[in-house]
């Protein structure tokens, strides 16, 4: 049975995980690729490393970074962050990388989705929407990470994604992120239910009860975390012992 | 030690496949020069993207005649993914495209009408029991699956691995020296490795 996925976010800066790490029997805690040994090893399912570096050569930056884990790492893997053309692409998953994840180029250029889905496939592209409330309750996705409101509705802009040629949705609930309050279980419902590819939720989990309200309630194929498994405030262990037992499909 | 050649023809992430065999102590060269194939103890064909599309570019660079002729002369072979695909006379994918067709057996698109498709993510294996790239893995191991296509083997007895998602699917394959996985061995942890090492073992 294909079981639902948890997944540890990773932001790197400068070649360096940054948020800090726990893993306490690693020698090197901020070098993204013992990072990813290390979440392998615990049961992670796949990676989603952000690379945040502010450089001009963001592409060199993070081939580099692709390059490292991909000696060690042998799950599936994404890399999101300054790829924004199909050259890019290319360069990133001839290193080892599974799956891009881009955000703001895909919202400045859309075609960008179908012309790398069209040479790569559909399976490498993912799209990553950060979305938020308005006071009239829908979701607009937001662009240059947060900070700019595109007006576009998230559930449009899922669905006309997809149809480019998306093969996953990684959705990031900019009102739950940090707070740890559980994911946004309406937000998550209504792309899952409006998409036919798997959907990624992230953003305000905190406890175990909420990756299973992710699965159960808000229809996700799959969940992310990222503090709270850098901290091991939970273990991945844990949270799919706890999913097990409600029946969800996991991998142990 | 085994000296594996990794067919190189333009598709996907290959350097994972690269990696995976070094980790495990074994030289690896990825080709697609037909000289380095000859001198191979192993040969690996990973492939993602589409049938039709890789098919052109084997054959291209010859080395549909040289899978042909290395698989007949046994050398151990690996098929990966689309690899899979491709030891087949013809995929649903590409219509009118002619496979490398050394095993028979159906490529047929997932029908989506009640799941996802592409079929994404660690799924379990059901084994017959007598693969030899399963020796050391436990049964119901969860591996990684992506693909929209999949195999309906004419020969069941050459089945070693199936799982299921809406359809029973045809996971893994061994016809003499010829096996050739749908899954990822090369992104399923430690699972995939031991496959992995079998193989380079043989």
């Amino acid at each position: 049975m294909l079981t639902r996925r948890i997944i540890p976010c990773l932001d790197v800066k400068d070649g360096r995980v940054v948020k800090g790490i726990n893993f306490l029997d690693l020698k090197d805690a901020g070098d993204p690729a013992e990072c990813g040994e290390a979440y392998d090893r615990e049961g992670a399912d796949e990676l989603v490393f952000l690379d945040i570096t502010a450089s001009s050569d963001r592409r060199a930056t993070v081939v580099s970074l692709v390059r490292q884990v991909a000696e060690k790492v042998f799950i599936p893997f994404t890399v999101g962050g300054g790829i924004r053309t199909v050259d890019d692409f290319a360069a990133v998953l001839r290193e080892g990388a599974d799956k891009i994840s881009i955000n703001t180029a895909a919202l400045e250029d859309p075609e960008l989705i179908s012309r790398s889905a069209d040479r790569f496939g559909s399976q490498c592209v993912v799209v990553a929407i950060d979305a938020k409330k308005t006071s009239d309750g829908h979701f607009t996705a937001y662009k240059k990470g947060g900070r700019e409101d595109t007006g576009l509705d998230a559930v449009e802009w899922a669905v006309r994604a997809e149809a480019l040629g998306a093969g996953e949705i990684l959705l990031t609930s900019m009102d739950r992120d940090g707070t740890k309050s559980g994911f946004d279980l309406e937000l998550t419902a209504l792309v899952a239910d409006n998409v036919r590819i798997p959907v990624i939720a992230s953003g305000g989990a905190g406890r175990k009860e909420d990756f299973a309200d992710a699965f159960s309630l808000g229809h996700a194929d799959a969940a992310l975390a990222a503090s709270l498994f850098h901290y091991h405030e939970l273990s991945i262990q844990e949270v799919k012992e706890y999913l097990r037992d409600r029946d969800i499909p996991v991998r142990l | 030690m085994s000296y594996c050649a990794i067919l190189d023809y333009g598709a996907g992430n290959i350097r994972s496949v690269e990696k995976a065999v070094k980790r495990l102590g074994h030289s690896t060269v990825l080709t697609d020069r037909i000289q380095d194939v000859r001198g191979a103890s192993h040969v690996i064909l990973p492939g993602v993207g589409a049938f039709g599309d890789a098919m052109e570019r084997l054959n291209k660079s010859g080395l549909t005649r040289e899978i042909r002729e290395i698989c007949k002369k046994g050398v151990p072979f690996l098929g990966i993914c689309l690899g899979l695909q491709l030891l087949y006379p013809s995929s649903e994918e590409s219509t009118g495209a002619e496979g490398i067709g050394i095993l028979e057996g159906d490529i047929v698109r997932i029908p989506g009408d009640k799941l996802k498709v592409p079929h994404i993510g660690w799924n379990s294996l059901a084994l017959s029991g007598d693969g030899r790239l399963f020796k050391g893995v436990p049964d119901h191991s969860f591996v990684y699956f992506v693909h929209s296509y999949y195999l309906r083997a004419k020969d069941r007895s050459t089945v070693k691995a199936a799982t299921s998602y809406g359809v029973e699917i045809d996971a893994s394959v061994e016809s003499g020296n010829v096996f050739a996985c749908q899954f990822h061995p090369e992104k399923s942890s430690e699972a995939g490795l031991t496959i992995l090492n079998n193989f380079l073992q043989i």
